[in-house]
């Protein structure tokens, strides 16, 4: 199959990913090409960069040591990416980076100078929802909600990788993604109907 | 009412029923998958401070010095506040010690580091899997007899079957951590907290604060998972509101970290038992003996109530202990006490029917009379037979075929009671048509905005685009918490009678427009026309316009002792699993699984047949994943992580069936909740799939390739594996 996954081997804390036997939960992510910050940003204390989020330049002021996750949330109030397991389990945290799906809290915000950042805030235009928000919905591929984003941003990944996937692929693809309320009947569907949604549509709305 | 009349706030009769009943997709899921719908964790408030929290490393030691002056000096820190003060004994690991709050979460726990604990460390107990070991700290309950079961157990004629079985200790593990943003301004108090009682919380805080309930404003718009564990304000809630106090009134933002949120923020008892159980040749059982025990922390807790469901053995000896361990406190799950329970009895029967070559429905069906709804678990067992192509599938224990991946089909039994809790909802019309339905309840995932709306929606034959809701403030009339399975029937009844009462005055002001009495009127898509003759009829928003200048806003009050129909409780249920087993590797795999599950009025099957899936695929995730794992030797969980707190991923769960008994009968009960119930019997059916497909049971859950492989191997060692 050529959706095998790679297991993310670059964390900020040096802890080894992906030992689970029985649950899913190695991850789907592609190693980032982690590049070196450029010369100027040095710590402890903050520094300023600008990160490209959604197509547009954002200035900011973070420590080196800030995830990008945190930086969204904490300092940018993009709040649709969840904090959960904070160690690249969970996948709540889900963002695109130069079109890769990437863990937020495995990412230094001074890491993603430079690069495109996509988040489930930029996905569709404003007002519009995604295709796979919509079947999201339709499926009832969400309860409680704080997995949903990750998981609809997960998907999106998958889907650009993989436009007329089997339901296989889509259990294999989805894997590093947890949910808590057991919603994986409606989001393995939901993925499914989206897939066949966005024939030609919006694919990088 | 102003006319004698008692309104009739009875459900429509399901044929001309336009919203209630329909499978309509979930109001406020176009927020949750765009990442607009806001958590507590997700607000950020101007000039916000983050907390950060230090907690004990040990699990049972007195704190002889604190030294908070280095953190303190910390530049961006505003308030360190001590917990545990010197002299006080922290007994479970993940105590709260002191709090930290600062501009950033980073300088918070840069502070934290800085804060100089001593301890004198004594001994702890922290694991509950030997009950021998567990001396003092086991507490029995007392025993039980019924009958005579030392005589049937030596009756020639029975044959007895005797095992050993356990499930381990779970946490909730809310993928939104436990926490709130709060504020004690002057002489208020402002929390957006994530919570399962909005109405209730604010009082329970005053409480431990001492400060005027009146003037706790909370406010919550979604919750990223309770499952039983945040009815509370809890330590951090107080803590929080008084850190906030002491940095100026500052809004403080104090969600726990991963690591404190798994040891400390909510878990389930755990339960051990040694079974022996007899039944005549034919499987009628005779005789029942239970020596069990289990821990929820340091007060002990966690009485699995059996033998389950089949309560009536005419013999029976139980013996109960509690163990208190230095562990983090037991709180609500999903049906408590039920999985453990569920577990412990079909696991036990499934042993005895393998011994007596029967099969295992057959066994269950054998026995029906001991149990409180035969007729209705009779229809089940057919029903999820017939799902599940039991005839088809199932062979005996231990006959799955040469190869190295065996197949097994195992069942379990569920009840739960259900009913609403007490719940007021206030609605208002508007002379312009506009409706507005408000109640102090709260929506966490489990659909209950959807299921409020369409209610509503009903009520007045309008669109559920025509209705405002708000819920998830304590200004509104108050509803009870969110906890078994009682929210669907307290909020649906509180809105069902609010609504007929503010329709009953709309009735009032329309029927001299159209010549009749109120009592001639109906209310049916958009129009309040006369019943039998619908041509005479004026539109909802001409209805509204004779109010002229006045509103009508009348309440709506369930009481949890008089449903007056309109909810009932009590409801039963089948599960069944097939797995497939390599007994080279001991990896198990879900194939299918099937609910059967008694209800009353189904509100919404689309919702509904959501809470069966989580219910099933989190009961998967204690079957083969989840455990709390706790070090004896450090006293310390081991697994305080998502990485090795196992839960089920996408491609773990199989298929699953979900079959919802609406019937007319059925209906007739009214609304019964739908969470707790099928979140049962998902360990025992999976536990016994297994034990079916390799021929030996694997004594504890869950199922692991390493227990598996030592159940093959005959190495369980009669303990947690």
């Amino acid at each position: 199959m050529s959706d095998q996954p790679k297991k993310p081997n670059v964390s900020r804390r040096g802890f080894i990913g992906g030992v689970s036997v029985g649950a899913t939960t190695i991850g789907l992510l592609e190693t980032p090409e982690i590049q070196a910050a450029p010369a100027a940003t040095q710590g402890p204390d903050e520094v300023p960069i600008t990160l490209r989020i959604n197509g547009k330049p954002v200035q900011l002021s973070v420590e080196p040591r800030v995830t990008l996750l945190d930086a969204l949330r904490n300092r940018l109030d993009m709040t649709g990416a969840k904090r959960v397991c904070d160690r690249g389990t969970c996948g709540a945290c889900t963002v695109s980076i130069n079109g890769r799906t990437v863990y937020g809290c495995t990412t230094l915000a001074i890491d993603a100078q430079g690069k495109d950042i996509q988040t489930i805030e930029g996905i569709a235009p404003e007002g519009k929802l995604h295709p796979l928000s919509v079947a999201f919905v339709n499926q009832d591929g969400q309860q409680c909600g704080y997995c949903t984003p990750g998981f609809v941003m997960a998907a999106k990944g998958f889907l650009e990788r993989h436009p007329n996937p089997t339901y296989e692929q889509v259990e294999h693809g989805l894997g590093g993604n947890l949910c808590r309320c057991g919603t994986y009947v409606g989001v393995r569907k939901a993925v499914l109907e989206a897939s066949k949604n966005m024939k030609g549509g919006p694919k990088n709305a | 009412m102003p006319d004698s009349v008692k309104p009739d706030y009875s459900w429509p009769a399901m044929e001309k029923r336009r919203q209630i009943g329909k499978p309509i997709s979930r109001l406020d899921g176009h927020l949750k998958s765009s990442g607009r719908a806001k958590y507590a964790s997700d607000f950020n408030r101007k000039d916000m401070l983050f907390a950060a929290l230090l907690t004990s490393p040990h699990a049972n030691a007195r704190l002889t010095k604190i030294d908070i002056a280095e953190a303190k000096a910390v530049p961006g820190v505003v308030v360190v506040q001590i917990i545990t003060p010197a002299g006080q004994q922290v007994q479970w690991e993940g105590t709260e010690i002191a709090v930290v709050s600062a501009t950033t979460e980073e300088i918070a726990r840069d502070a934290v580091r800085k804060i100089k604990v001593e301890y004198q460390v004594m001994p702890h107990l922290v694991k509950e899997d030997d009950l021998a070991k567990a001396g003092a700290r086991a507490k029995a309950a007392g025993e039980q007899v019924t009958g005579d079961p030392d005589q049937m157990f030596k009756d020639a004629d029975v044959v007895v079957s005797d095992g050993f079985y356990s499930i381990p200790v779970l946490t909730h593990c809310c993928l939104e951590p436990h926490g709130q943003v709060i504020e004690w301004a002057a002489d208020q108090i402002n929390v957006w907290p994530s919570t399962q009682n909005v109405s209730g919380y604010g009082g329970d805080l005053g409480t431990t604060v001492k400060f005027p309930a009146d003037k706790i404003k909370v406010h919550m718009d979604n919750i990223g998972g309770g499952f039983g564990s945040k009815f509370s304000p809890d330590r951090w809630g107080a803590e929080g509101a008084t850190l906030s106090k002491a940095s100026g009134g500052k809004p403080v933002k104090w969600m726990l970290e991963r690591n404190t949120e798994l040891q400390i923020a909510g878990n389930r008892p755990s339960a051990f038992a040694k079974i022996k159980v007899a039944a005549k040749k034919d499987g009628t059982l005779v005789a029942w003996q239970s020596e069990s025990w289990a821990t929820g922390g340091i007060g002990g807790g966690g009485s699995p109530p059996i033998p389950y469901v089949f309560t009536e053995i005419p013999n029976k000896r139980m013996n109960h202990s509690a163990v208190a361990t230095n562990t983090g406190g037991v709180r609500a799950w999903r049906a408590p006490n039920h999985p453990q329970a569920s577990f412990l009895t079909c696991s036990a029967l499934e042993d005895l029917a393998a011994k007596l070559n029967m099969d295992p429905i057959q066994f269950f069906k054998k026995n029906l009379e001991l149990t409180a709804r035969k007729e209705t678990y009779l229809r089940q067992l057919d029903k999820a037979a017939e799902l599940i192509e039991w005839k088809k599938y199932w062979k005996p224990r231990g006959q799955n075929g040469a190869g190295p991946v065996k197949e097994g089909l195992g069942i379990a039994i569920n009840t739960w009671g259900g009913g609403g809790h007490a719940s007021r909802c206030q609605t208002t019309i508007n002379p312009d048509g506009t409706v507005l339905v408000e109640t102090g309840s709260q929506d966490l995932g489990t659909g209950t905005r959807t299921i409020i709306t369409q209610v509503a929606a009903e009520t007045f034959g309008l669109p559920m685009s025509a209705i405002t809701l708000r819920i998830g403030d304590n200004s509104l009339p108050p509803s009870g918490a969110s906890g078994g399975s009682t929210t669907v029937g307290g909020v649906s009844s509180s809105t069902r009678k609010s609504t007929v009462n503010a329709l009953a005055k709309l009735y009032e002001v329309a029927a001299p427009a159209l010549n009749v009495q109120p009592s001639e009127l109906e209310a049916v898509d958009g129009r309040i026309q006369v019943k039998g003759n619908t041509s005479k009829n004026l539109t909802w928003k001409a209805a509204c316009s004779k109010l002229g200048v006045n509103k009508i806003s009348e309440i709506g009050i369930n009481d949890q002792r008089k449903p007056e129909g309109l909810n009932s409780s009590g409801v039963g249920g089948i599960q069944m699993a097939h797995v497939s087993v390599d007994v080279e590797t001991g990896i198990v795999k879900m194939k299918r699984f099937v609910a059967v599950q008694d209800v009353g009025l189904v509100v919404n099957p689309k919702l509904a047949d959501s809470q069966i899936h989580g219910a099933a695929i989190m009961g998967i995730c204690g079957a083969l994943f989840e455990e709390r794992i706790m070090d004896q030797q450090t006293g310390k969980m081991l697994n305080a992580d998502m990485e090795f707190y196992k839960l089920a991923g996408i491609g773990d769960v199989g298929e699953i069936i979900s079959f919802l008994d609406i019937t007319p009968e059925n209906d007739k009960r009214g609304i019964v909740g739908l969470g707790e119930p099928c979140a049962v019997g998902v360990v025992a059916a999976i536990a016994n799939a297994v034990a079916n497909a390799i021929g030996v049971r694997v004594p504890s859950v869950p199922l692991t390739p390493d227990r598996v492989l030592a159940a093959l191997n005959g190495t369980s060692n009669g303990r947690t594996a």
